[in-house]
């Protein structure tokens, strides 16, 4: 059985930090990091694979830099690297991006594909379901649970207010959810594999079959016209009194307002 | 593409159960005034099983019209079945606009739709509004504003040259119109045959998570706790004082990834968007992006031990104090005012 995990090199957005002068976005000295809904989705081919045996292949797209989130799947136990990278893929919208993915799947073996839901720093979720429409497969989207039996998944899909356990016929895209798992730990001998003995696989616009029209940013239907940070709500008063006082002076301003 | 043949603003209206969902009521709220702008007509667009009645709602809700497909493989959320429907009515009827909620069903429906259209989707919106372009001030833009980087900063989107420009829409954060039973209805039941090709999926269970609690989003009042309450044995002092204002209890991402909360609590860029009456936070330093999911509520009481948290910044009245000695004497403050009142 073959399984592509698509993963995204993020910046940690929890760790991003707004200039209180100027309002842009403190992004010096925050960490990559793989996503996490993707390493979840990582993790869990990694375990169908001890299961099942399976050869698992990770895919990127993104900067030359994005190597580094590879070489960690790698080292995490991945059999093979591809980097999906070239300037003409540069500035992609989310149809852009998932026509590209979607070409490169196309040179690989695949019966189960996994993307994680979204990403922390665009949290769109529509990479994943675009990739599958663009490859004409079935997907399944918050998977909360995966296991495989025989040809078939059974997935536990989560919705706000429910749960669908949901049996398909693979091949299918399947979006994973950090929920999933615990995703395990690079060992030093996966880290030393990873650089060593694995190789990361570099893809660009000459190794995949794609009408140029529809990538990079001008195949991005989508175009940012600003971005800019929230105004800041102005502050109300802060008190600092005793705790009795503080009970008192809450309930008069609740009072005032009328909510008691 | 021939943009000026796009007419109309649609709305997905999402069921469950057979239940319109509010976040419809909102779309269509907003889809009126966008369709005003465009000096259009703003259409619901239903898929389900046995709808016909409920469907009605949707005109009092302020929609002008109702596209209503009807289909066994409509009645449970299915990707492909209504991906196939969607697709079919967009290209038939050739909408400029549509909108759909950022839910769980709109977050995968969207994506494959667009994908199929070939057009753009801006995901989980909080802002939309009409805009000339820049090039051919005839033609009407949508522009969608939405937050990335974790809500660290809002961009605002376009999509110029191709139609329909779609959109998913955070709940909670869009106006109902006025509903009225006077409001004329008027319902096409659209014809549909969904291929065989489209069932790739057999659900075999559904189990619903058993609210027992209030829905944060319908909250009028938000009792909301996070790292600062140091651990699940001190919510019920949380949920009495929610009980008393008539809330419940919500949390930021801290308590509910410590386990502490359910994930269905959790107010905040990767939880849900709250505007209630009063929002109360107790213990919640206000990383942006809880205060993403709570700053448009109408009054924000915060309580914490650090006054420099910037919980304090949205905060209309801030207390630098120990909940843990302050929300009890309020409790006691409180039950002597409803004791005098009766």
């Amino acid at each position: 059985m073959n399984i592509v995990v698509c993963i995204k090199q993020v910046p940690d957005t929890t760790e991003v930090r707004l200039d209180p002068k100027t309002g842009t976005l403190i992004r010096e000295g925050v960490p990559s990091i793989i996503n996490p809904d993707d390493k979840a989705g990582l993790e869990a081919a990694l375990r169908i694979k001890e299961k099942n045996g399976s050869h698992v292949a990770v895919l990127s797209m993104g900067p030359p830099q994005a190597d580094e989130a590879l070489r960690e799947a790698l080292a995490m136990g991945a059999d093979e690297a591809i980097l999906l990278s070239d300037r003409a893929f540069g500035g992609a919208d989310t149809w852009a991006t998932s026509t590209t993915i979607a070409a490169a799947i196309k040179n690989l073996k695949y019966d189960l594909i996994i993307t994680g839901r979204q990403a922390i720093d665009g949290d769109t979720a529509q990479v994943g379901p675009q990739i599958a429409e663009h490859l004409g497969l079935p997907n399944i989207s918050y998977a909360e649970d995966l296991k495989i039996e025989g040809d078939y998944v059974i997935v536990k899909r989560q919705y706000e207010d429910r749960y669908h356990t949901i049996k398909a016929k693979m091949p299918i895209l399947i979006t994973a959810l950090s929920e999933l798992n615990q995703p395990r730990y690079m060992t030093p001998g996966g880290i030393f594999d990873a650089y060593r003995e694995k190789k990361v696989t570099a893809w660009g616009l000459k190794d995949i079959t794609v009408d140029t029209s529809n990538i990079g940013l001008k195949g991005s239907p989508t175009k940012v016209k600003k971005s800019f940070t929230k105004g800041a709500k102005t502050a109300g008063k802060v008190f600092n009194l005793e705790p009795q006082e503080s009970a008192e002076l809450i309930v008069e301003k609740m009072e005032e307002k009328f909510i008691i | 593409m021939n943009i000026s043949e796009y007419k109309g603003v649609f709305v997905f209206a999402e069921q469950r159960d057979r239940k319109i969902q509010k976040v419809a009521f909102e779309l269509i709220g907003k889809g009126k005034e966008l369709a005003k702008e465009l000096h259009t007509e703003v259409t619901a667009v239903l898929l389900g099983k046995d709808m016909k009645d409920e469907a009605k709602k949707l005109c009092y809700a302020g929609a002008d019209k109702v596209i209503y497909a009807e289909d066994d493989l409509l009645d449970l959320y299915m990707t492909e079945p209504y991906v196939y429907t969607m697709h079919k009515i967009i290209t038939e009827k050739k909408p400029e606009v549509v909108i759909y909620g950022a839910t769980a069903i709109g977050r995968d429906m969207a994506p494959r739709v667009s994908a199929r259209v070939h057009t753009g989707l801006t995901a989980d919106c909080t802002g939309l509004a009409i805009e000339p372009d820049g090039d051919d001030p005839k033609k009407l833009n949508l522009m969608m504003t939405r937050p990335a980087f974790g809500g660290n900063l809002m961009a605002t989107i376009a999509c110029p040259n191709n139609r329909p420009q779609m959109a998913t829409v955070r709940p909670g954060v869009m106006q109902k119109a006025k509903y009225s039973e006077q409001n004329p209805v008027s319902i096409e039941e659209y014809k549909i045959e969904i291929p065989k090709k489209c069932k790739n999926v057999e659900i075999i269970d559904v189990t619903k998570i058993i609210q027992q609690r209030m829905n944060i989003e319908d909250a009028k009042v938000l009792v909301s706790g996070g790292r600062g309450m140091k651990g699940p044995e001190n919510y019920p002092m949380l949920e009495e004082l929610a009980d008393l204002l008539g809330g419940t209890i919500s949390a930021s991402r801290a308590a509910v990834d410590a386990g502490w909360v359910p994930k269905d609590r959790q107010v905040g860029q990767t939880g849900k968007t709250v505007r209630p009456n009063l929002y109360i936070a107790c213990g919640i330093s206000g990383a942006i992006q809880h205060l993403a999911g709570m700053e448009e509520s109408d009054f924000i009481i915060a309580i914490n031990k650090d006054e420099s948290a910037p919980i304090f910044e949205v905060a209309d009245v801030g207390i630098v104090g120990d909940i843990f000695k302050i929300v009890p004497l309020l409790i006691e403050e409180l039950k002597k005012k409803k004791v005098a009142s009766k």
